[in-house]
């Protein structure tokens, strides 16, 4: 897997900011108040200095592990299942109209 | 001051009586009824018990023994089950706030196995939220106590688990193991405790921390215990795409086999990286205490080295946050459980965010942060990238080792049950209480603690062994002579 | 609309198909468009805490064949997990194939002969649908949106062009041609309408000889018009832009159909950064040789190998033009779209002229539900060649076949359709030039308006039995004499 590359040497990791863990925040969609901010600056910080053993390690020749198992092709059948109850379902919903989920207006998105 | 140890009778003993009319399923049950009565509220081992429920599950067990037919293998035993596995119209919370209230419109397929095999659930049990913890601390109801000592953690996550069984609430009780969740607290509770292979029972309905790492597994008071559970919980199911279709484990008989026959001839590794720096001494005598029981029963005993465990705990904390940052991603306030809005009002994305900082305890939080830094741009090569790689030496050196070593032998838990607080100041403190039991999650190989003995505070020590993927057999087989010394 | 001169326009297209399965990509709930709402959900596609997903297995094999008819490679595969928070997507993350898809580097031949690279055709999840209710919503006294979760978890292929269109209407080639490769797969049934096509556009523009411009993704794009104008409208904005020294920045932009124009999608969120990671919860999907060689042996004819096919046979070209196709190419892909080139080729077969079946089966049979026999088709065609019977009378019994079917030579005889003999047709064309001898000579003198007098008349005495081409034929021949 390739994503985006980035700084991988060990100075650039160990600077982390404030501002990344805003960020990190953000994709997480963690609305977090300003001590937690800085709580977790200093934890990820604090954790990923541990890390560094793996992080700096030399892996050249060595294949990443997604998974412990040596298993592949596993497949179901195209056959049709009952699906839930509609009113069930619902009625776990925190928000429901119309036979449908019912959300706080959606950004970005006119139709 | 701790609660009165023991349960009224064994699965194994359970199952029989209840089997052969002997006790009926409705008696056992209000036996257990009654210690949860007496002790529950001290020990807080459950986030919900099961009265109604139980009590209709165990007349159907009692009105077909009636009939003639035969209910199952766990005929009328009272289990606990963690709560952060689906069970339907009853409530589910992984110990968060922000699964409050939810009904699960389905049954994990553990929660059919054993109803089908006539056990009766009892109720849900108290874990670290989102199974993310090893003292129970971070739960959103409050901590679990250990029965042994009620000032001290039953250790987490599936401490209510744990503490259920310890405390004769529920004859065996079943939890989940991401990095030692079930063989910590077991050590720390003075239970069997069973961390099975990687796709040996199914995930399908356990709410998941991390998908690579999780494992189901059983609590118990006895190996034999164990197995028995086991065996009823194991087996391939097609909801789960990485259960593993292997024929059924025979793993009872490998227990009693263990207590017949001894285990001549297995050659047994003592992991030297595991068990030195960082474990308390009192710890260490007890695995050698285990090592000697084994060599008496015709093993043999010798050290082995497994040089990039030592990496299991970093890579650990890279894999499991990335995977549960994930993973807890569908807590959105959507569909299920908690929506909170923020008072400005606001679009979805916002009602997202501030459900999600409502809902989610700081561990929850802090693991999420993490995981998601790891994953993300410019970082992922660095960090889950390389974890993996550890992932794979750890598996390779593990291989190395089975080439000349059966089962290995390694302290369950660095130390004995420890106090609240004590370990809550700094994150790493905590996290380093599973650097003997991550290694084997991260290979998919199974693993057991086993008790054995007590430590200086007359707290119990369990050991722990490891053995390639599906030797559950040969680890009952051994874990029972380890038994057999207490 | 065309774009301004001086400028080149690089078009690459994402086409999302949903698969034709019975079931969702990984439940067992149904894969079915227009049902009440969230009525085919499951603990697994509305991403319930504690689901799990398994793989459809006819979905790999129909996204096979999408691989196959495009002439990619198939490779082993991982499901991987892109992260985003959108209430549509259930489990806030998309199960879709990155690094590794299913099938890659493969192409698609435009009618016109231009083939178009295809980077990639991976398989993914569809999301929920969401709507928009406003203030003044369809439900009275609600806000925000509603989702319809009954679309989450049907299987998707996703297939990326290179950037090697050059113009809107390769564009809309492109797609059409694509659906028809979808539908003769019998991948996906294409439906634009119905959302079972989606197609996203990368527009940029740049001077001829010039490297690539920024791009930006065009959505909502529903039709084929939409994909026309939206490309147009996006490559003029582009080039406005640059020309008066502004810069494009890369984004996605929405499509309006009502206002005929693009507009920028980007809200205050920052760049996306979609985590992809393995998806832990499947495991590498691994198509046997064996299995692959099945799929391509039991792949239909393409829509291309097919106009090949009927090109050889009557020799028309079916290469289109800027203006759209040449109406001989347009009667081929008629027959093509309307799945009749089996009856037109087995018409062929049994005798029947190349160009007539062509023009017969798309003019008479394009829409008709019902099936007619190749033999009786060409004999009707064979008759009508003969003279036996005329344009009128042949459409007659054709459109009978079509109904009732039966024996073309019992329809004849029972509407009276029997075409004169030719000796009783000599007789009369005789009997014609006897009683008009001055209207014969101008015949002789080169005067082709008397010739419709004859046939006309050759038609009256024979109740419209005769066959005026075969009438004309012989006035000709009797004239050169
Ligand atoms: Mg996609
Ligand atoms: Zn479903």
């Amino acid at each position: 897997m390739t994503n985006v590359d980035g700084p991988t040497d060990a100075t650039k990791r160990r600077s982390l900011r404030r501002t990344d863990v805003v960020h990190v925040a953000g994709l997480a969609r963690l609305a977090l108040t300003d001590a937690e901010i800085d709580l977790y600056t200093a934890d990820l910080a604090s954790i990923l200095g541990h890390a560094e053993d793996v992080a700096s390690l030399d892996t050249t020749g060595v294949e990443p592990t997604a998974h412990p198992l040596p298993l592949v092709n596993v497949f179901r059948a195209d056959v049709v299942r009952p699906s839930l109850d509609r009113d069930e379902v619902l009625a776990a919903a925190p928000g429901a109209a119309a036979d449908q989920f019912q959300v706080p207006s959606i950004l970005g998105v006119s139709a | 001051m701790t609660v009165a140890p023991g349960a009224p009778g064994s699965v194994t003993s359970i199952a029989d009586d209840v089997r052969s009319g002997r006790r009926s399923a409705a008696s056992v049950l209000a036996e257990h009824h009654a210690r949860i009565a007496r002790a529950e509220a001290d020990v807080h081992a459950f986030n919900l018990v099961l009265h109604d429920v139980a009590t209709e599950a165990a007349a159907a067990v009692d009105e077909a023994i009636a009939a003639g037919r035969d209910p199952g293998r766990l005929a009328g035993v009272p289990i606990a089950l963690k709560d952060n596995m689906c069970t339907r119209g009853i409530p589910t919370t992984c110990s968060s706030k922000i699964l409050d209230g939810w009904k699960p419109p389905y049954n994990a397929t553990v929660v059919s196995r054993l109803a089908d095999a006539g056990a009766i659930l009892v109720g849900k049990t108290n874990l670290d939220e989102f199974a993310m913890g090893s003292s129970t601390e971070n739960s959103a109801f409050g901590p679990t106590k250990n029965p042994h000592d009620l000032a001290k953690v039953p250790g987490g996550s599936s401490g209510g688990s744990a503490a259920a069984v310890a405390a004769g609430f529920a004859a065996a009780s079943l939890g989940s193991d991401t990095g030692g969740s079930i063989r910590q607290p077991a050590s720390l509770c003075g239970l069997v405790g069973i961390k099975p292979t990687y796709g040996a029972v199914s995930r399908y309905g356990l709410i998941a921390f991390a998908s690579s790492l999780d494992q189901i597994g059983p609590f118990t008071h006895s190996v034999e215990d164990a197995a028995l559970v086991l065996e009823v919980i194991s087996g391939h199911d097609p909801m789960d795409s990485t259960s593993i279709d292997a024929p059924p484990l025979n793993l009872v008989d490998a227990a009693r086999l263990g207590v017949s026959d001894g285990v001549a001839g297995l050659r047994v590794g003592i992991v030297t990286e595991l068990s030195g720096d960082g474990i308390s001494a009192d710890v260490l005598a007890r695995v050698e205490v285990a090592a000697d029981r084994l060599r008496a029963a015709g093993a043999t005993v010798d050290r082995v080295s497994v040089p990039s465990t030592v990496l299991g705990l970093s890579a650990y904390y890279l894999i499991a946050p990335a995977e549960a940052s994930s993973n807890l991603a569908r807590f959105d306030g959507v569909r299920f459980g908690l929506r909170v809005s923020p008072a400005s009002g606001g679009n979805v994305q916002d009602m997202m965010a501030a459900t999600r900082a409502a809902g989610f305890g700081p561990e929850v939080k802090r693991r999420i942060m993490l995981g998601t830094y790891a994953l993300s741009a410019g970082y992922y090569d660095a960090y889950y990238g390389q974890a993996q790689k550890v992932r794979t030496l750890i598996i390779n050196d593990f291989k190395r080792a089975y080439e000349s070593f059966d089962v290995l032998l390694t302290p369950t838990s660095p130390t004995t049950a420890f106090a609240f607080g004590a370990k809550t100041a700094d994150p790493m403190t905590m996290y380093i209480n599973d650097v003997c039991t991550i290694p084997s999650n991260l290979s998919g190989d199974p693993a057991i603690s086993v008790p054995c003995g007590v430590g200086v505070d007359g707290m119990p020590v369990g050991v722990q062994l490891l053995g390639p993927a599906l030797s559950e057999a040969r680890l009952l087989r051994a874990a029972a002579v380890i038994e057999m010394g207490n | 609309m065309v774009i301004k001169a001086g400028w080149d326009l690089v078009v690459g297209l994402e086409v999302h198909a949903e698969l034709a399965t019975k079931t969702k990509l990984f439940c067992g709930c149904e894969n079915v468009f227009g049902s009440e709402p969230n009525t085919n959900v499951c603990p697994v596609c509305l991403g319930l805490p504690g689901s799990l997903p398994v793989l459809n297995e006819q979905a790999v094999e129909l996204a096979m064949r999408v691989g196959v008819a495009l002439h990619c490679e198939i490779r082993p595969s991982i499901f991987s997990r892109k992260n985003y928070f959108y209430p549509d997507m259930p489990k806030d993350y998309q199960v879709t194939q990155y690094d590794l898809p299913l099938n890659s580097n493969g192409y698609l031949d435009l009618p016109n002969g231009t083939r178009i690279s295809v980077e990639r055709a991976h398989m993914e999840e569809d999301t929920g649908k969401s709507t928009h209710l406003g203030g003044t919503g369809r439900i009275q006294g609600s806000e925000g949106s509603l989702v319809d979760y009954n679309r989450s978890g049907v299987p998707l292929v996703e297939i990326v062009s290179g950037p090697d269109l050059t113009s809107a209407d390769d564009a809309k080639a492109y797609v059409a041609e694509m659906r028809g490769i979808l539908v003769a797969a019998g991948a996906s049934d294409g439906k634009m309408e119905e959302g079972s096509m989606r197609v996203d556009a990368n527009v940029s523009v740049r001077r001829p000889g010039a490297g690539l411009g920024t791009r930006c993704e065009i959505k909502n794009l529903n039709s084929l018009r939409s994909l026309l104008r939206a490309i147009d409208y996006e490559a003029n904005r582009q080039i406005d832009l640059l020309e008066s020294g502004e810069r494009i920045a890369q984004e996605t932009r929405h499509w309006s159909e009502a206002d005929g124009r693009t507009s920028s999608m980007r809200s205050k969120e920052e760049a996306m950064d979609y985590r992809y990671f393995p998806e832990p919860d499947l495991v590498p999907l691994v198509p046997s040789s064996e299995w692959i060689v099945a799929v391509t042996r039991g792949l239909a004819p393409m829509p291309g190998d097919r106009r090949r096919v009927l090109s050889a046979a009557t020799g028309w070209s079916v290469a289109t033009t800027d203006i759209g196709f040449a109406p001989n190419a347009e009667a081929i892909v008629t027959v093509i779209e309307q799945d009749l080139d089996a009856l037109v080729l087995g018409a062929i077969d049994a005798g029947a002229d190349a160009r007539r079946a062509v023009n017969r089966a798309a003019n008479e049979l394009a829409g008709q539900s019902a099936t007619i026999d190749a033999v009786a088709f060409a004999t009707v065609l064979r008759l009508e060649d003969d003279g036996k019977l005329t344009a009128t009378q042949a459409k007659a019994v054709i459109a009978e076949l079509v109904v009732n079917g039966g024996d073309p030579h019992a329809i004849i005889a029972a509407k009276g359709f029997e075409a004169l003999d030719t000796s009783v047709l000599e007789g009369l064309v005789d009997e014609l030039i006897t009683a008009y001898p001055s209207e014969f000579e101008r015949l002789r003198a080169g005067d082709p308006k008397v010739t419709g007098f004859f046939v006309g008349a050759a038609m009256k005495r024979s109740g419209g039995k005769a066959d005026g081409r075969a009438v004309t034929e012989l006035l000709k021949s009797r004239a050169a004499t």
